[in-house]
């Protein structure tokens, strides 16, 4: 066994991970609180990489363009909410499928409006496009800053959660939303801001992963729903159920593509092995979630309070 | 009287509709546009797939993420015989009714154990396992498709080949279809998923095991969006994974509420709305302005937006307000 | 001494650290009308769902006619003969009146695995239904919709639909809940005459409804059965009355 390549894919498989959980976990907290699924999360994702792109293409430098296109993203967010999102929570889930999958079309429209329909590359300043040697294992430098990044945004959502006024909301909200209006919170001021913070880490995702993908049109729409797999695995409302979630589901689908031709070969001929892996791994994580629902419908780690 | 069933008024409505689309290829003939006849055939082998979803969704209440997973099926049954140079019709079709109907009973025995977001979601799951067996299934094309270059035979029965009699097989099987689901409803079985949809418990109270009358019907819808599968497989000519990608199975859901979830004609007004959109949309934003031709998913997105937050009921809501309004205008 | 109808032994249920059924005995005997009060949030109809299989009890046996139906879905236990009606109205609004009463005479008339024939136009449903109809007194609105009903005609519509299934054991939870004076009495009529079609429990706020119809009486305190008498000894019972009716009639 090549222990070198082992580690690096289990680097990738984090990486996934990470991104994964920027995306679900805003998207449990806005599906565990006000009950709204909105397939338009991923477009966030997208948007997100565009302005960072465009910041990145006027000159500015990474980081500045990420912190600039941070509180842009917050914005859209908000303004998403204000506009559209405050008006469905009360409709019922297909209401909410429908408006959101327009969403997504707008959105990509309008990305195509602005920034025409081809891709948009980000480049990396130099200091983050080298690797770095750990030991025998040598990494792009890149990919230790996504996962140190992602890994510090759980870090601050988790202490948000835990021990903040508004993370109390939160989770009261997540487990008991009419509690929450008893206890005479703004009710809307809560759904705002938790929308609106769900949308930058969505679109902080997206400006970590372009520099490596290139931002494009519906970049968004095909992880958003891996990370609506890992909200209901973890548990809908649950970000500690998110964050697990994601780290699993990004191992699965790593390890599983890299690793699972290998395993077939045990039970079967390699021609057979090296044709059903590829589509076994790509369904690993549907089977998981479709186990997770048959069995254990509330997902893994439900948030506190709520029983199936 | 029952609110599902059209009033007479609108039923005479809906039959000449049904009268015009019989005489259809022959209206195109003489107006020499064989290309409408196209646009029409594709609207209602999509009608025939989303009338199978509005029976679990629009009667039955289970909202379904991954219906357009059945279609593709049904296309792959008429695509891997032909990719072996068998074209045999009676195979295709029993091929189609056997594996979307296993399909069916499999996801569906899992699925219905859950209900609400999680019965989206989990459909959803089904229908990605699905297209990612077909993008992975390099004999076939994989990602890239297939090219199906001849039509299903039936030896001795009808031909597919042609455009008007491939027409006819799918106005045929639409007016199948709606009769099947017509009566379905109204039977002792029927009673069962509507009354299902707004409340199961009381339902099996009253003795009736949902979950199961629930499976059957689910299978019944799969096997008839199967059939629909088939024949677009048939119609296009080529068939590939995307067909059946969440997007479709989203479009689907859009075809039924435009045009009125849980009325029998629902599906095909809404789908006659989404083809039409999606054809002339995009040359009426050119007529606007040449360089927004691509921009034709702004509106259209919009219009789903807009659909949500005011138009209930969709169009059959909005043509039977409209009935009621001028009827008590009236006379 | 004849064999109870329904048997409940050692019932327990909890929900989280809340005890909502505590070691609940109770025989139900055939042919009377036994009613179970107690205090709000006693767990009258925690008890209701356990019995009907709505909920699955911690521990503790639940038997019907000689049967264990204690691990039996709620389907199956209707088929048996067990019927109830819900404390909330749960009549389906966009049928009309005599589709729901068919709708419950279907369910216990075998399968419904027919696929064809229009279900309004079956003659043995149709007048099987409307006999029901006649019996709750609702006859005359027949072909009107669920929703124009009036609460206290939603009511008797859903004691109806329970009745359509020709039950051994009608379970009725609070049937005169949110009612009127006069709807209340209207129901007490429509319930007496029951009395020689089938089995009921009771579980009822209305006192005077409940002294007027009940043969036995059970009081149930927090999740548990504190005493079973006939209604005479019940109301003389002091324990009874301070557990139960002293908060009320204090």
């Amino acid at each position: 066994m090549d222990w070198g390549l082992l580690l690096t894919q289990l680097m990738n498989g984090l990486q996934l991970g990470l991104l994964l959980f920027l995306l679900a976990s805003g998207l449990t907290l806005v599906f565990g609180i006000m009950d709204f699924i909105n397939l338009s999360h991923g477009s966030f994702y997208m948007i997100g990489a565009y302005f960072c792109g465009s910041i990145v293409a006027r000159g500015g430098s990474f980081l500045a363009a990420v912190l600039i296109a941070l509180i842009g993203m917050f914005v859209v967010g908000a303004v998403i909410e204000r506009v559209i999102a405050r008006r469905l929570y009360r409709a019922d889930h297909l209401d909410h499928v429908l408006a959101t999958f327009g969403l997504i079309l707008i959105f990509d429209a309008i990305v195509h409006i602005v920034w025409g329909p081809s891709g948009m590359a980000i480049p990396l300043p130099s200091v983050l496009d080298g690797q770095v040697t750990l030991g025998s294992l040598v990494l792009p430098t890149y990919r230790l800053v996504i996962i140190s990044g992602g890994l510090l945004v759980a870090a601050i959502l988790s202490m948000l959660v835990t021990r903040s006024r508004l993370g109390m909301m939160i989770r009261a909200g997540a487990s008991n939303r009419t509690m929450v209006e008893a206890l005479g919170v703004n009710i809307h001021k809560l759904f705002l801001v938790v929308f609106a913070i769900g949308a930058t880490m969505s679109g902080f995702a997206g400006m970590l992963i372009a520099p490596i993908t290139e931002a494009s049109i519906g970049m968004g729409n095909d992880i958003i729903i891996i990370a609506f797999v890992v909200v209901i695995v973890g548990g809908i409302g649950s970000v500690k159920g998110a964050f697990y979630a994601s780290i699993l589901i990004g191992l699965i689908d790593t390890l599983g593509r890299s690793y699972l031709d290998d395993l077939l070969e045990i039970f079967m001929s390699l021609d057979y092995a090296e044709t059903a892996a590829p589509a076994l791994s790509a369904m690993l994580v549907y089977i998981l979630m479709a186990v997770v629902l048959a069995f254990r419908p509330q997902g893994l780690f439900p948030p506190a309070g709520i029983r199936a | 009287m029952m609110a599902w069933l059209p009033s007479s008024n609108s039923g005479r409505c809906y039959c000449l509709l049904l009268v015009l689309l019989a005489v259809a290829p022959w209206i195109f003939q003489w107006a020499d546009q064989p290309f409408l006849l196209d646009l029409l055939s594709r609207g209602l082998i999509l009608a025939i797939a989303a009338t199978s979803l509005n029976l679990i969704m629009g009667f039955g209440g289970m909202v379904s993420l991954g219906h357009a997973a059945f279609i593709g099926i049904g296309a792959y049954c008429v695509g891997i015989p032909a990719y072996y140079d068998f074209y045999n019709g009676w195979f295709h079709l029993g091929l189609t009714i056997v594996v979307s109907a296993s399909f069916a009973l499999l996801a569906g025995a899992v699925s219905l154990r859950t209900k609400g977001v999680y019965f989206i979601m989990i459909t959803l799951a089904f229908s990605q396992m699905i297209y990612f067996t077909f993008v992975s299934l390099e004999e076939y094309g994989g990602d890239d498709g297939l090219v199906i270059y001849l039509r299903s035979e039936f030896p001795d029965f009808l031909t597919m080949q042609g455009p008007v009699a491939l027409y006819y097989w799918i106005f045929a099987t639409l007016l199948l279809t709606l009769f099947l689901v017509h009566r379905l409803i109204h039977a002792h079985f029927g009673r069962v998923i509507v009354g299902a949809k707004h409340n199961e418990q009381r339902l099996q109270s009253l003795g009736f095991d949902t979950y199961r009358y629930r499976l059957v019907c689910y299978v019944i819808s799969g096997v008839i969006c199967g059939l629909a599968g088939m024949l677009l497989g048939n119609f296009t000519g080529f068939i590939s994974p995307e067909m059946m990608s969440w997007i479709r199975s989203g479009e689907l859901i859009f075809m039924v509420v435009m045009g009125g979830s849980g009325f029998l004609f629902g599906p095909l007004l809404g789908t006659g709305a989404f083809v039409f959109l999606e054809q002339y949309l995009p040359e009426f934003m050119k007529f606007l302005n040449p360089s927004w031709l691509e921009y034709w998913h702004l509106p259209f997105g919009l219009l789903l937006v807009l659909l949500v937050l005011f138009g209930k009921g969709g169009i059959h809501g909005m043509l039977s307000k409209l009935d009621s309004r001028t009827r008590q205008s009236g006379p | 001494m004849t064999r109870p109808l329904l048997r409940i032994h050692g019932l327990c249920k909890s929900f989280g650290g809340i005890v909502a059924t505590d070691h609940v005995d109770l025989d139900i005997l055939p042919g009377i009308i036994h009613a179970v009060i107690g205090p709000n949030g006693a767990g009258k109809t925690t008890l209701i769902a356990q019995i009907s299989g709505a909920l699955k009890p911690d521990a503790g046996q639940i038997e019907f006619n000689g049967r264990d139906i204690t691990s039996l879905s709620t389907p199956r236990r209707a088929q048996l003969g067990l019927a109830r009606s819900f404390q909330v109205t749960s009549v389906f609004l966009p049928m009309t009146i005599l589709e729901n009463v068919m709708l419950a005479v279907q369910g216990t008339a075998g399968h419904s695995y027919r696929f064809w024939r229009p279900a309004h136009k079956d003659p043995e449903m149709l007048d099987e239904g409307m006999a029901y109809l006649q019996q709750a007194g609702l006859a005359d609105r027949a072909r009107h919709l669920a929703a124009e009903m009036s609460h206290g005609e939603q009511r008797q519509l859903e004691v109806a639909m329970a009745l359509a299934m020709k039950p051994r054991l009608l379970l009725l939870d609070e049937p005169m809940a949110g009612m009127g004076l006069e709807e209340s009495a209207r129901m007490i009529r429509f319930l007496a005459r029951l009395r020689e079609q089938t089995t009921i429990l009771l579980i009822e706020h209305d006192m005077d409804a409940v002294f007027t119809l009940a043969d036995t009486l059970s009081v149930l305190v927090h999740g548990s059965v504190i005493a079973t008498d006939t209604v005479q000894n019940i109301r003389a019972n002091r324990e009874v009355q301070h557990a139960y009716l002293g908060e009320e009639h204090a």
